[in-house]
């Protein structure tokens, strides 16, 4: 046992075992489903809505989920990269940016809803721009942060500007967009929630404000559960290795 | 219209490099070149010897390209002729490999393998082929970077203090492998130092810069046979000889 417990991965596993077995335990000192159901419940509700149709609302928020995730990095990086490349353009976009960061999700989509209408543009658009600003901010700070004098040793052996770029900037912004990425995707997934309750008649969101009106904990939970499960396999085996490939030159 | 006479001769003509400077706001510029003039010969060894500040790294910067930001030219006989340069500091890609450090510079042929395979093998690094620049000691990245500066097959080589700030062991060794990979295909070699030894023991021919604004003192050719000792009689005489030349020159000049 001592033995076991000096694998990383084992104490990992004795850690989430033990959160199922407290909450299986305060589910029963609470005794009623619609507050805390236990595990039991929600694994049979997870069967449940399986054989239903969880899998429609889940593929079809995913899809909401990276649309917007895409969007906002492609966007994002770029004003990021310029920003940080042009010091006049950072001086004025500077307070733009601040305000942009500070305008509270459920805002931009209840505009973006009044703006284009209750559609799939509206909703993606919406979400995409409360991401923006961040990645934005991250990878401004990621091209000030870029060494010019390695820039110069591919000028100095006549390099072009694309092979420069691909060869010597974005190396070095990597670790940006993989802190980018990992902090979007965490953030995405809440927003496009958000907004399925509020304007869109598919998706985990929309099924949740149903299970909300009929207090419907256990579906809740399910639901939850699921889709949290695959945003941490998207991080475990994609992001994660992605990274570890990329940035192995690091110490 | 000027006759060059030697083949890749390199013609160095700064009518004026100013350099801005910023003081508690007050932006100003300073003189640092004006009419410095000079030519080398090809396969010449050259070392410019200067104090610090005297603008060796802006000359070498201004000869690489790099700084283009001067009033003159710098004109080589054969206009494709390939030029490289080591820098002060070994400046790796620490997303490459060494190999891949060394190979960057090469044009994409079959031979590029080759080629960066002798040069880890004459710069002792063998076993170190595919290890990331952090996992280098500061001599070894410094050994990565010559290969690399040679690894074009340059005609012309810029050196900027490459052995500042390392073991002196370390450091004989470097000039050593300089001298015999500069002597595989000759190129120009221009190496920047404030350090007279060094200068003395690697240079066909060393020029001495003053202060700002930085001045040719004296351009001396150096003919003492290969390999030198540091230690021995006509090494020391010839030290002298150069530290009080270059003194009585100073003071002669306001």
């Amino acid at each position: 046992m001592s033995n076991l417990l000096k694998n990383g991965l084992f104490r990992r596993l004795v850690s989430i075992l033990l959160l199922l077995v407290i909450w299986g335990f305060v589910s029963k000192l609470v005794g009623d489903k619609v507050i805390l159901p236990s595990p039991n419940d929600v694994l049979e509700s997870i069967k449940y809505h399986i054989s239903e149709d969880l899998f429609h609302h889940v593929y079809i928020t995913l899809l909401r989920v990276f649309t917007a995730f895409f969007l906002a990095m492609i966007i994002g990086s770029a004003i990021g990269i310029v920003m940080g490349r042009k010091k006049k353009l950072d001086d004025y976009f500077d307070g733009w940016l601040i305000l942009a960061l500070n305008v509270p999700a459920l805002v931009t989509i209840i505009l973006c809803f009044i703006w284009f209408g209750l559609n799939e543009v509206a909703a993606v658009l919406a979400v995409a721009i409360n991401k923006i600003p961040t990645v934005t901010v991250i990878l401004r700070e990621g091209t000030k942060a870029i060494d010019e004098k390695l820039v110069q040793v591919g000028k100095l052996y006549n390099k072009s500007r694309f092979e420069i770029i691909k060869n010597i900037i974005v190396p070095q912004l990597f670790p940006y967009f993989i802190s980018a990425a990992r902090s979007g995707l965490a953030l995405i997934w809440k927003i496009v929630l958000v907004v399925e309750l509020l304007g869109r008649s598919n998706g985990v969101g929309f099924k949740i404000n149903e299970f909300f009106s009929m207090f419907d904990t256990t579906s809740i939970l399910a639901y939850t559960l699921v889709f949290v499960l695959i945003i941490m396999s998207i991080e475990w085996f994609l992001v994660k290795p992605t990274e570890k490939r990329l940035t192995e030159w690091r110490l | 219209m000027e006759i060059i006479k030697n083949m890749y001769e390199l013609n160095i003509e700064i009518k004026k490099k100013l350099f801005p400077l910023k003081t508690q706001n007050k932006q100003g510029e300073n003189l640092i070149f004006k009419n410095l003039n000079f030519t080398i010969k090809k396969g010449q060894f050259v070392s410019f010897f200067g104090p610090s500040g005297c603008g060796k790294t802006t000359l070498l910067n201004i000869i690489s390209g790099l700084d283009k930001d001067f009033d003159g030219q710098i004109s080589r006989y054969d206009k494709a002729s390939d030029i490289s340069y080591m820098f002060q500091t070994p400046r790796l890609f620490p997303w490459l490999t060494a190999i891949e450090n060394i190979k960057y510079p090469i044009k994409e042929n079959k031979n590029s393998e080759k080629i960066a395979n002798y040069l880890l093998k004459k710069i002792g690094l063998e076993k170190y082929k595919n290890q990331y620049p952090n996992r280098l000691s500061g001599g070894m990245q410094r050994r990565v970077a010559m290969a690399r500066a040679f690894a074009p097959n340059p005609n012309i080589l810029l050196l900027d203090e490459p052995f500042i700030s390392i073991d002196k062991k370390i450091t004989n060794s470097l000039r050593k492998l300089l001298i015999q990979l500069w002597r595989k295909n000759k190129p120009i070699i221009i190496f920047v130092t404030h350090d007279l030894d060094e200068a003395i023991e690697l240079a066909d021919r060393i020029v001495f810069l003053s202060n700002l604004p930085s001045k040719i003192l004296l351009d001396y050719k150096v003919n003492l046979a290969r390999p030198r000792n540091q230690n021995s009689k006509n090494f020391i005489s010839l030290k002298r000889l150069l530290s009080s030349s270059t003194r009585t020159i100073k003071a002669k000049k306001p």
